[in-house]
């Protein structure tokens, strides 16, 4: 093992083995004082696990779900004002909510204006209830929106089928359901052709979505789809306005060239002079993936900031109670002296005790971590993701966190004298 | 060849074993200094059985843990087996006491919570032997003093006779060039004693150089020869006529 020098000449080196084996049997007759060593070593490591999953499962959930699902890959959203706004000022505020609003004029102006090839869809969203059969379901998403909508969203069809293009523009009173609806309004029986009610109106239900999940907690299958110019408009937005235009190009430089050309049409149709700034946003999710790096670079000091705290704490805990291994054992180190053991047997034989306490304290730190990982993945909304990098990690960090903190005490040991360390009671 | 004899620069005479010259030990206690050893010259060669005699606080200990390479002297010379010890680093009398010195001591110094067994294997462990050659060696060593029967008992499971034969087999269990014993019946009534007395006997009939200290007379006379301290200096040098 690389953390003790070769010794000089003399006889073969005591193996390591023979030192593991010690330090074991000392584990085993010293159970109290090894647990207590352990704690510490045990709680940084099981931190990390555990710390280390949830940013990792955020991460993933941010990247791959959270901006694919509030705004799409290669997408983006012409809207008064950013919808995602984290740490926004009042001042800004005030300013975007005067802002004219975008109408179904301007959302019709760019989804033609736009030559590079997309696919378009009109949203507006707000809350309501949605009522079948004396049941409802309170507060549900209901948007009016087109027929592409659910293209651009990724919203599979699970039984029925999307509204056409020729039911959008009609404004036909058809809906397509989130499985929460279908669970609470249609617990036994199918839904499609069943009438459900929106605001006051009749709609026939069409279609089914696959089931979404949940993110943070919060379902994303309580919803219920209109087209954009049924009687849904009436509860969504003023007359004549969209929440947003959802434009979605097939590559990134795609989507780059259909924003110029969207803010080109939409400067134009708004007469803005250069000099004047946009009165409209144009989203994309890297705004959403922004923020959340600006929380990852956050989590990737502080955790780290609180892992070390806890391994530091840990090995000063170990090192204490190796010194005082080392005091009650003088006399045991005489003897081992006196019968042929050289320094590094000494250093070895307390090293390997210090690292299979931290070795021990970090293994059940990982089995604690994973454990704690799956509880937080059942019983909070925090998505948390085993890495098998903070596995590895955690185990190593113990187990050095455990050689560096024996280092002093073993090194006294070894340097102990011979007959002063017999001579101790 | 007499210790007034030898010179430094000499070597030992190869039937030798032990060589002090002019050995001193001064312990610096920081305001005074205590001369323990004062200038000790003495030789013993292979197959003698040597004991030390001398009023406490004359400087026995000392000189033992000398000779047993436990300590390092403040001047003169030491030669063990034609070499010279006193100027050898730790880890080279660490080697030394491993090979060529089986130390027992008054206070038995087992390990407690180790069975006999284990306690004769520690010096094998630092030699390097394999736990089998180490079980075997050990075991051999312990049916040598008797205990074959006792090699699982752990020291508080073993009478005060026992636990020294334990220490006995565990000094001899390398075959030591020397067995060095300081008072090892200094806490053993007299028929205890009297049975390790016979054990050491029969050890150096067998051809085993031992050196020991004792206050007692009657464990004096087992020896063949006695040197007597006085003050840290050798006061006599007797040997018996066989
Ligand atoms: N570690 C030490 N530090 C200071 N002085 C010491 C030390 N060891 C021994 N001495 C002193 O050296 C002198 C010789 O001590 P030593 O132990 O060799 O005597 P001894 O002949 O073995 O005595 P006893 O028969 O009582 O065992 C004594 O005066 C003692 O106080
Ligand atoms: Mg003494």
């Amino acid at each position: 093992m690389a953390w003790w020098p070769p010794t000089s000449a003399g006889p073969p080196d005591v193996p390591l083995f023979e030192a593991l084996r010690l330090a074991l049997q000392t584990l085993r007759t010293q159970k109290l004082k090894s647990s207590f060593a352990l704690i510490g070593v045990f709680i940084g490591v099981m931190f990390l696990i555990a710390a280390w999953s949830i940013v990792n499962g955020m991460n993933l959930y941010m990247t791959e779900k959270f901006a694919g699902t509030i705004i799409g890959v290669n997408t983006f959203h012409l809207r008064r004002r950013p919808d995602f706004t984290p740490n926004v000022s009042d001042s800004l505020w005030r300013a975007w909510a005067r802002r004219p609003r975008i109408t179904f004029g301007d959302a019709r102006a760019v989804a033609v204006g736009i030559h590079t090839p997309v696919i378009t869809a009109w949203e507006s969203s707000s809350t309501r209830n949605i009522e079948a059969r004396g049941r409802e379901v309170r507060d549900a998403q209901v948007t009016g929106a087109t027929e592409r909508y659910f293209d651009i969203k990724n919203l599979r069809i699970a039984q029925g089928r999307a509204f056409t293009a020729q039911e959008a523009r009609g404004g036909a009173l058809v809906v397509v359901i989130g499985y929460d609806v279908v669970d609470k309004l249609f617990p036994d029986r199918d839904p499609i052709n069943k009438e459900v009610r929106i605001g006051g109106r009749p709609y026939r239900v069409i279609g089914v979505v696959e089931r979404q999940g949940k993110l943070f907690g919060f379902s994303l299958d309580r919803f219920a789809v209109a087209p954009a110019l049924s009687p849904m408009q009436h509860l969504v937005n003023p007359p004549g306005v969209v929440d947003a235009l959802i434009v979605k190009a097939q590559s990134l430089p795609a989507m780059r060239e259909a924003m110029a050309e969207a803010e080109g049409i939409m400067r134009s149709r708004r007469h803005l002079r250069p000099t004047q700034d946009n009165n409209f946003a144009l989203e994309t999710s890297e705004g959403v993936l922004d923020f959340w790096a600006g929380i990852q670079r956050f989590l990737f000091i502080v955790g780290p900031g609180i892992v070390l705290i806890a391994l530091v704490v840990g090995g000063i805990v170990i090192m204490n109670i190796m010194l005082m291994a080392v005091a009650e054992r003088t006399r045991e180190i005489g003897i081992r002296k006196s019968l042929g053991a050289r320094r590094m047997d000494i250093l070895r034989q307390f090293l390997a005790e210090s690292s299979a306490i931290a070795a021990a304290g970090g293994g059940l730190g990982v089995l604690a971590g994973v454990g704690l990982t799956i509880l937080l993945g059942a019983a909070t909304p925090l998505p948390a993701a085993l890495s098998p990098l903070s596995i590895v990690l955690g185990l190593t960090l113990g187990t050095v966190v455990g050689v560096i903190a024996g280092v002093y005490p073993a090194s006294r040991a070894a340097r102990l004298d011979p007959i002063a360390a017999l001579r101790q009671e | 060849m007499t210790p007034q004899d030898f010179r430094t620069g000499d070597t030992p005479l190869p039937d030798i074993i032990i060589l002090t010259h002019r050995l001193t030990r001064v312990y610096d206690m920081g305001a005074e200094q205590v001369h323990a050893l004062r200038g000790v010259s003495v030789q013993i060669r292979r197959n003698e059985y040597v004991a030390i005699m001398g009023p406490s606080g004359s400087g026995k200990s000392t000189l033992m843990n000398l000779i047993g390479c436990l300590d390092t002297p403040t001047a003169g010379e030491y030669w063990l087996n034609s070499q010279k010890v006193s100027e050898l680093g730790d880890d080279e009398l660490a080697h030394i006491r491993n090979k060529e010195i089986g130390f027992v001591f008054q206070t038995f110094n087992l390990l407690p919570r180790a069975t006999a067994l284990h306690n004769v294997e520690l010096p094998l462990i630092y030699a390097g032997l394999s736990a089998r050659q180490r079980r075997e060696q050990a075991a051999t060593a312990l049916e040598r003093v008797g205990l074959g029967d006792r090699m699982t008992h752990k020291p508080n499971e073993l009478s005060g006779g026992q636990r020294q034969r334990v220490a006995i087999a565990r000094a001899l269990v390398n075959n030591p060039s020397i067995l060095l014993a300081d008072e090892p019946t200094g806490n053993l009534d007299s028929a205890t004693s009297a049975e390790i007395m016979g054990l050491f006997g029969d050890l150096h009939s067998q051809g085993q150089t031992v050196l020991m200290v004792t206050h007692e007379q009657d464990i004096a006379a087992h020896a063949a020869r006695v040197v007597t301290l006085h003050d840290g200096l050798v006061a006599t040098d007797q040997r018996r006529a066989a």
